[in-house]
């Protein structure tokens, strides 16, 4: 572009362009940095028998004393408290562990899924994308509600197992871990098989010709080309399911019981049973810093895919 | 279009395997069909390839050269027919296990390896050691002169660097037919001339069975020992580029390759001349093969039309008869010919063209200028299908 083009491009894009540009900024600093700093401020404070329930409370109409007791009374003693109790501890790592173990559950299920439609005739691919996200259509708690009736003791599931007679006893599925795993593997695989497929779909067929061209035979054409063809794929699935499962509240709550406390019934017990306003903010402090880590993975691979582009 | 009897290649003066019957030929092709639902794309298709060979298939968009190509290197199933490579029925072996490699016309090549790492897939499906691995992409890399880039993506690569990766992964395996969809499809035309010599020169410095599929007829005649023209899934014509040049069998291919003036007419009694055509009658070099008043066309390329201010004078070499008065309508200037669209006074469409030799002379002939036209006796083809 010459000189002249540039001057004249350049103030009609000032105005609408930049403001375009900066939407998405705008929006995370409302939606999400103010939010995450109002969270931060409360974890800093104390709890007290008030409303709102905790101290010290930012007042303008202080003046300068005002302010600077303010910050003299803000501690990071709930942080330390966290660290006393093992119970987070052990909180955070059982929701690692769910959420891990879930998002590998839910790669093993919804890659050779996400596969499938792309060999599906071009047609039928837009009405299996449309019967992945069919589920939606339902409000995700009544799709919990009937995962729970489900898996009762009289349910349809033992009925069924009884039936084929692969179990003697009806075996106990609510309120155990398997039944959280169902219940996020179910309601989660449409993050999962989307993007996978999204890339899958993308993938040269030419590329595994050429593989077999060269002396590849088709089980080592996937390993050699289409794996790592489609690991933006898996990254993009992985996170979009490992994230919101970490916080997982709704499945483990119904479907999980008392024993098995994720950290997103930590939250909720601090802030709603305990009334403790401070510690549950300082919880969801800590989740942030621990999630904050694989969204910058996520963001540095897809930097790199789009510069490959 | 209109270089493409000028420039004839290299032709190699005593290869002509396909003239020696005692040779066996590498690949034999018998009666190959392949429909895809009920349109053959490619028709009972028979042809032999000898080793050494750098074969062209050339043919207009959709006649079937790709999927000739992809029957044989193992991507299509054949409806019908065999693929004999050295005698070994190829149909029941899968792609991976066939001796030919395919050098894709999108290059196909892998975006998250490296140039040596394409290079080297083949190889390492082979299961070669690392060091020879090594050293044989290292040799093929500086064959096609791109040993300073062997750790650069594809992506990083020019369009014509792309071409040379992909030539150098599908020659490292030292297949035993090198199939070439349509290799410079994507490179400029000065780059694509220096490309064909390169690919010829590489093809005999190696020995290797070549087979290219192309719809450009220059880049045919340029690199090929035989070029097989297709139309629909049949072949019309296999032949050297000289013969299907000078020696069409029949209109299609005469109207295929380069340009060329038909006209139809039918056998005149004494044999060697063709009577009723728009220009009268015309008189042929040789006797023709067929019937007194059977239905023939006369051929004759643009470059064999001689222009004159006058009709030719009387003498041995020339055929009185083939004199045709007529009027110049266009002249296309080109640089090294210039084509000339004429018109006769019975409005009988005709083309012309001459090489532009001698220090700039000053251009003759005009528009509307009256011209005469005349052709010698055996530059005259005479069709009978
Ligand atoms: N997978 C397919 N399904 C149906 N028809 C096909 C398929 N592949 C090719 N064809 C048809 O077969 C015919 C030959 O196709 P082919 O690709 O071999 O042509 P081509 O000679 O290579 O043409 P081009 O010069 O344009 O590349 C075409 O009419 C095409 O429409
Ligand atoms: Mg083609």
């Amino acid at each position: 572009m010459s000189d002249a083009h540039k001057s004249m491009a350049k103030p009609r894009r000032s105005f609408v362009a930049k403001l375009v540009v900066r939407l998405p900024y705008a929006w995370l600093v409302a939606f999400f940095l103010v939010p995450f700093l109002i969270v931060l401020k409360i974890s800093l404070s104390q709890t007290a028998i008030a409303q709102p329930p905790y101290t010290p409370i930012f007042d303008l109409a202080g003046g300068w004393h005002g302010i600077a007791s303010f910050f003299a009374g803000l501690s990071l003693d709930n942080y330390a408290f966290l660290g006393s109790d093992p119970l987070y501890f052990l909180s955070y790592l059982k929701s690692l562990e769910i959420a891990a173990l879930s998002t590998v559950m839910l790669l093993v299920i919804g890659y050779p899924i996400a596969y499938a439609m792309t060999r599906a005739p071009r047609r039928m691919q837009a009405v299996l994308v449309l019967l992945v996200i069919l589920p939606f259509w339902t409000s995700f708690l009544i799709r919990i509600y009937a995962w729970m009736n489900i898996l009762q003791h009289d349910g349809p599931l033992n009925r069924l197992l009884l039936a084929l007679d692969l179990v003697r006893e009806p075996p106990v599925w609510l309120s155990t871990n398997t039944a959280v795993y169902i219940g996020i593997v179910y309601s989660y695989l449409p993050f999962m098989v989307l993007p996978l497929y999204a890339t899958l779909e993308k993938l040269d067929e030419s590329l595994l010709e050429a593989a077999a061209d060269l002396g590849c035979p088709r089980w080592k054409a996937f390993w050699l080309v289409t794996m790592p063809l489609s690991a933006p794929g898996v990254i993009a699935g992985a996170l979009l399911c490992f994230i919101p499962a970490v916080g997982e509240f709704v499945i483990p709550d119904l479907l999980g019981g008392s024993r098995t406390a994720m950290i997103g019934q930590t939250i909720w017990t601090e802030f709603f049973a305990n009334k403790d306003w401070p510690t549950a903010s300082a919880v969801a402090v800590v989740l942030v810093c621990l999630l904050v880590t694989p969204i910058v993975i996520f963001q540095h691979q897809t930097m790199r895919g789009i510069e490959r582009d | 279009m209109q270089t493409v009897g000028s420039k004839q290649g290299v032709a190699r003066r005593d290869f002509a395997p396909w003239t020696d019957h005692t040779l066996a030929p590498l690949l034999r092709i018998e009666g190959l069909t392949k429909r895809f639902g009920a349109y053959p794309a490619v028709d009972n298709l028979s042809l032999a390839i000898y080793p050494g060979e750098f074969f062209a298939l050339l043919g207009p968009s959709g006649c079937g050269k790709t999927t000739l190509l992809r029957l044989i290197a193992g991507f299509e199933r054949a409806s019908a027919g065999r693929i004999l490579l050295d005698g070994v029925d190829l149909l029941p072996v899968p792609p991976h296990r066939r001796p030919v490699n395919m050098m894709f016309q999108s290059y196909a090549l892998f975006p998250h390896l490296t140039v040596a790492g394409n290079v080297a897939f083949g190889l390492k499906q082979e299961g070669l050691p690392k060091a020879q691995i090594a050293k044989r992409v290292g040799e093929m890399l500086a064959l096609v002169h791109l040993e300073n880039f062997g750790s650069r993506k594809p992506h990083e690569l020019s369009g014509g660097q792309r071409q040379r990766v992909a030539l150098a992964r599908s020659l490292v395996k030292r297949p035993r037919i090198l199939l070439l969809d349509e290799p410079m499809a994507a490179l400029d035309k000065k780059l694509r001339g220096e490309t064909q010599f390169e690919l010829m020169e590489l093809q005999r410095r190696l020995g290797l069975t070549f087979i290219i599929v192309t719809h450009d007829q220059s880049e045919a005649m340029t690199v090929a020992d035989r070029i097989a023209v297709m139309d629909r899934g049949h072949l019309m014509q296999v032949a050297p580029p000289a013969e299907i040049y000078e020696q069409p069998n029949s209109r299609w291919v005469a109207d295929f390759i380069g340009s060329v003036n038909l006209f139809e007419g039918r056998v005149g009694l004494d044999g060697s001349s063709v009577e009723g055509t728009a220009l009268g009658r015309l008189r042929v070099g040789a006797k023709i093969a067929a019937e007194p008043g059977a239905p023939v066309w006369v051929a004759v390329r643009p470059e064999q039309l001689r222009m004159g201010p006058n009709p030719a004078e009387p003498d041995a070499q020339w055929a009185l008869e083939n004199d045709v008065a007529a009027t110049l309508a266009d002249v296309a200037y080109l640089g090294d010919l210039s084509i000339y669209r004429l018109r006769t006074a019975a409005g009988v469409p005709l083309q012309a063209s001459r090489a532009n030799v001698g220090p700039f002379a000053p251009r003759t002939i005009a528009s509307n200028d009256k011209v005469w036209l005349n052709f010698p006796r055996a530059a005259a083809i005479v069709l009978t299908q």
